[in-house]
């Protein structure tokens, strides 16, 4: 909501700007306070002051309320001291994105920036700077649900010109809702990346004492600086205390919880590593070293792509639109990958068209069959190929990949039943 | 005490709903599970800088453990899911407090995030929102401005500290307080207990606040011309507020004698130059000196040059050496000695002090190469930095005498001083709770608050008095102790308004003494038990005793059995009384009917509270009148 027509005409006259110091006496009250930006759910006719003793209060502004400036904003002074290199350490790269990492509440007017600079980031964890000379660049400043498939090959061309340049690792903050999303796509896109290449996001905005955004940072800049593994990886809390760190692979790692700081899990597969509150990183498995070389990038990606999610009673005529539109479906079937049978000619004929429909499933864990039930064996027949224990999303980021980068939906199948970047097993173990 | 004091009060009341921002159940858990490890990180200011020093407290690993609390905690208290939308029943209930007191509410409330970086929260501060400005509390014939009334959450209860990490219990954190907040007005130390009582009377009138210990909780700001606005946090007995006060003023008027004891001797500040006198006190028979050096420490001193006599002099009334000592303290030491409290004299009679004998204090008076009249000299004895950084706090203390009565947030002791705590913090640093939507107060609402106030105190009182048989003084004690509602229901529906009055007026302070908790017990549960007592189930005498039982759990009817109150049956007494005035037959021979006083304490000990005073003082009567002839 925005101010109503008639404050917003008292505020013009008055010439009251954000951060000035105001007088407004309303209803027989005098509040003396620093003019607040207007909240999205206050009302039109309250304009928000800080009193000065630091509270917020919301004053309703009427036809026989007055409003004096008494000072105008102060100018707000910067300072950033510039950092020299040290010989010896290695060098990260900060690509900022956005998110709640990056993002954090101005103490003095109370806004909510997006963009906390990835050098602001930085500069308030000063001991980062003892494991590597850190360089920082903003790519984007947005919250995650509105990246885009250009954004993610922008940013793998970004991480791919920085590693060519000699970086030794690449860290992405970055918002974490579709976090999983974008780092399979960099999984896919950079091939075998020489460098660890580590996206990491907050569950907790960086204004907080309680912020999880550095201690995930300095988690990430370990394992970038002393983890020797290259790939894509995303770094996050394993606990919801601050002294256990998941290292999970790109395109196994999925948000599971809303909230809570350890909302990200390796499916299917143990993360690849552990870092305890010293700094202890804990390899699990084998993986690829960190070695010297150029990044063979392969940005190429098939927008006519969908992902949907089955359910009980899906209507094949609501859904024919999305079949007929798209060279590549994925369907995250129930059980181990299924739809229902008013379904299925639906995918016969996509698939009859040349399209790749893809049966992933919404279990999440575990791998797609369709050689069990009837179902399953009535999708092979229509031309379904499984995703295997690839994850729904991961599926369907490796489909828009796969299709612009082959030369036929043949072979197009063809690389999704191959493993490319862990995304894809064999075998699955307890765990 | 007349002399020129100035001192505001803050209450905090919890409130008896479910937790401000979630639905979890408030109130106190014995058992804590689990323990969730989290660290604090100061955060960047509003001019993109971080404060040093807390950021080296942030360095040096300093880290808390949360235990959750089942029933009274969940993932918002673990900051681990965001704030619901603010308890309804608590903004309704900070709403009509601020209309009783004639506050002025505004016109949208806005949550704001208050820094708070010592662990008691775990998301790093304290969301509070400020409700209502304006007002005032009529004590004693005058008036006492009211500040602010604000609505915000409890923090966590520590339960647990060792070095470099400390434990808190979610249980608490979370609970509604009403923090209410008075204009400096107050001018004796009498005033700011009336004032807290008559704020208290207000909030338990509102019937939706705690009850019992812990649950209200004062601050008090005390200043007088020349000293300096010292803040006393965390005061939970009301009774002793005049005692803070008191000591307060007294200990400030100190300072400034001090001051000017030393202004007058022309004292400079002192320098800080530890001396390592480890080989001084060598062999000294000091404990604390023996075990910090047995433990690999070293003992360091330094001299005060003109601080004689007003670290300890004038019969124990200067006292800056006390002073001295807290600083060093919060700096990890045990304490540190000065020389005001050592003894310098040898030959007969002369009882070294702390055991330390004068042979060493006076070697160490050399070796520091005091020369001056009024010379003085600090030691302590710990690792060789930790005494560094102690001594050099204590030194910091002395200096600062030159100058001021230095702002501080003190503790208060159960003896009614108070200890030193931290320096006194700067403006809060606040901004907006984002998390938490602006909640509009229509100008109707307020309205149908106001028409439907609670009764104000003194009119129940009034009803008491007229009604219930008690006087004044008696029924404005019964509404401070939000009994009122209790005692009225008793006292009409049991007709047992004498015995409830001496429950809650005598009874329930006792019980508080002694560290029971009366309130604990439901309503319904002390109703049933003066019930009983009006179906003589049990005698009058016993009801202290089942209400101490009920205090620890029991419900009425247990209670009563676990003490076998039951009444004794008349001839069960008669044959107790009997052998006790046959026990005692000369002493009644020779007492005559005078004897029945005496006698009364042994009978109704050996009947333990299970007959009426009154009938016992019969039977008893009859049986001496039967021993006489």
């Amino acid at each position: 909501m925005t101010y109503s027509v008639e404050l917003s005409g008292i505020l013009r006259s008055a010439g009251a700007a954000e951060g000035a110091k105001l007088s407004v006496s309303a209803d027989g009250a005098e509040y003396v306070g620093t003019l607040m930006p207007h909240h999205e759910f206050s009302g039109p006719d309250i304009l928000i002051l800080k009193l000065k003793s630091g509270y917020n209060v919301g004053v309703r502004v009427g036809p026989g309320s007055a409003v004096k400036v008494l000072e105008r904003p102060p100018e707000r002074v910067r300072r950033d001291a510039p950092v020299e290199a040290r010989e010896g350490l290695p060098t990260l790269v900060l690509i900022g994105t956005g998110g709640t990492i990056a993002s954090y509440v101005d103490y003095r007017t109370g806004a909510v920036h997006p963009a906390l600079s990835t050098s602001d980031m930085v500069g308030s964890i000063p001991e980062i700077r003892e494991l590597a000379n850190v360089r920082a660049e903003v790519l984007f400043s947005m919250f995650s649900e509105n990246m885009d498939v250009p954004h993610w090959q922008e940013l793998a061309r970004a991480v791919a010109r920085e590693i060519d340049a000699g970086a030794d690792g690449v860290v992405i903050p970055h918002g974490t809702d579709t976090m999983g999303y974008t780092a399979a796509a960099l999984s896919f896109m950079l091939g075998d990346v020489p460098k660890p290449v580590v996206l990491v996001g907050a569950q907790r905005s960086s204004d907080r004492p309680s912020s999880d955004a550095s201690s995930n940072l300095m988690a990430c800049a370990r394992f970038c600086t002393a983890g020797n593994r290259a790939g894509v990886f995303a770094v996050m809390h394993d606990t919801p205390g601050d002294d256990s760190f998941a290292v999970h692979l790109g395109t196994r790692v999925r948000k599971m919880h809303t909230s809570r700081r350890d909302a990200f899990r390796s499916i299917g597969v143990p993360p690849v590593a552990h870092i305890d509150a010293a700094g202890r990183i804990e390899l699990s498995g084998e993986g690829r070293p960190v070695s010297d070389g150029k990044v063979a990038l392969r940005t190429g990606m098939e927008r006519a792509a969908a992902l949907l999610q089955y359910f009980p009673g899906m209507d094949p005529d609501m859904f024919a639109p999305v079949f007929d539109r798209c060279k590549g479906v994925v369907v995250a079937g129930s059980g181990l990958g299924h739809v229902n049978e008013r379904m299925i000619p639906l995918i016969k004929g996509a698939t009859d068209r040349g399209a790749v429909v893809v049966m992933a499933s919404q279990c999440i864990d575990g791998s797609t069959n369709l050689n069990v039930y009837n179902t399953g064996r009535d999708l092979i027949a229509a031309g379904a190929v499984p995703a295997g224990d690839m994850l729904p999303e991961t599926a369907y980021v490796k489909l828009m990949w796969a299709l612009a980068n082959t030369g036929s939906p043949e072979e197009a199948k063809r690389l999704m039943a191959t493993p490319v970047a862990g995304e894809l097993s064999d075998r699955r173990l307890l765990l | 005490m007349t002399g020129e004091m100035v001192c505001g009060i803050e209450i905090h009341q919890q409130l008896d709903t479910c937790k401000l921002f979630c639905s979890c159940d408030s109130r106190l858990s014995d058992e804590g599970e689990g323990a969730v490890y989290r660290r604090l990180r100061p955060t960047t200011s509003e001019m993109g800088e971080v404060d040093r020093a807390a950021l080296a407290q942030f360095r040096r690993n300093l880290g808390y453990r949360y235990q959750t609390a089942p029933g009274a905690s969940c993932l918002v208290e673990l900051d681990e899911e965001p704030p619901h939308r603010a308890n309804d029943e608590a903004m309704e209930t900070v709403l009509m407090f601020s209309e009783m007191l004639g506050s002025r509410t505004v016109d949208e409330i806005h949550f704001m995030r208050k820094i708070v970086v010592d662990g008691s929260n775990t998301s790093g501060f304290q969301r509070t929102a400020l409700v209502s400005t304006g007002g005032a509390v009529e004590v004693g014939g005058r008036s006492i401005s009211i500040l602010s009334v604000c609505l915000e959450e409890d923090a966590a209860r520590k339960v647990d500290a060792k070095a470099g990490e400390v434990t808190y219990r979610l249980d608490r954190l979370g609970i509604p307080l009403i923090e209410v907040a008075t204009g400096p007005d107050i001018r004796t130390p009498e005033e700011a207990m009336e004032v807290a009582q008559r704020i208290g009377t207000l909030l338990r009138a509102t019937k939706r606040v705690k009850r019992g210990i812990g649950t209200i909780r004062e601050d008090l700001n005390i200043s007088i011309p020349g000293g300096a606005r010292i803040e006393i946090k965390g005061v939970q007995e009301l009774r002793l507020l005049p005692l803070y006060v008191r000591n307060e003023v007294e200990r400030q008027r100190m300072l400034l004698r001090v001051k000017g004891i030393l202004e007058a001797r022309g004292v400079r500040e002192a320098p800080f130059e530890p001396v390592d006198v480890t080989d001084v006190l060598e062999g000294c028979g000091s404990k604390v000196l023996r075990g910090a050096l047995s433990a690999g420490g070293r003992v360091l001193a330094v001299r005060l040059p003109g601080f004689a006599g007003v670290m300890n002099g004038d019969g124990g009334t200067l006292r800056l050496g006390a002073e001295m000592a807290q600083r060093a303290r919060a700096r990890g030491v045990r304490g540190i000695f000065h020389s005001d409290e050592l003894s310098f004299s040898v030959g007969e009679g002369c009882q070294p002090a702390y055991g330390i004998a004068p042979s060493f204090v006076n070697a160490l008076a050399e070796r520091l190469g005091m020369a001056g009249e009024h010379d003085a000299f600090a030691i302590c004895a710990a690792d060789a930095a930790t005494a560094e950084a102690a001594l050099s706090a204590a030194v910091d203390r002395a200096n600062e005498a030159l100058l001021r009565v230095p702002e501080e947030t003190r503790d208060p002791l159960p003896d009614g001083t108070s200890k030193y705590s931290r320096p006194l913090p700067g403006a809060a640093r606040m901004y907006p709770e984002t998390d938490v939507p602006p909640i509009p107060v229509p100008a109707e609402r307020l309205e149908r608050i106001r028409a439907e106030l609670p009764e104000l105190p003194e009119v129940t009182e009034g009803r008491l008095v007229e009604r219930c048989g008690v006087n004044a003084q008696q029924a404005r004690q019964i509404v401070h102790r939000g009994c009122a509602e209790l005692f009225e229901r008793i006292s009409s529906e049991l007709s047992l308004a004498a015995a409830a009055a001496t429950a809650f007026l005598n009874t329930y302070g006792e019980m508080e003494r002694e560290g029971l908790d009366p309130h604990s017990v439901p309503d319904a549960e002390v109703l049933s038990a003066f019930r009983m007592l009006s179906e003589s189930r049990f005698s009058k005498e016993a009801m202290p005793a089942l209400l101490r039982e009920m205090a620890s759990g029991a419900s009425a009817e247990d209670a009563v059995r676990r003490l076998g109150l039951e009444s004794v049956g008349e001839g069960e007494a008669e044959a107790v009384i009997a052998s006790i005035v046959a026990e005692r037959a000369d002493f009644v021979r020779s007492k005559g009917a005078a004897a029945v006083g005496p006698l009364m304490g042994p009978v109704m000990g050996a009947l333990r509270g299970r007959i009426d005073g009154r009938r016992a003082n019969e039977l008893l009567s009859k049986e001496i009148a039967k021993l006489l002839g």
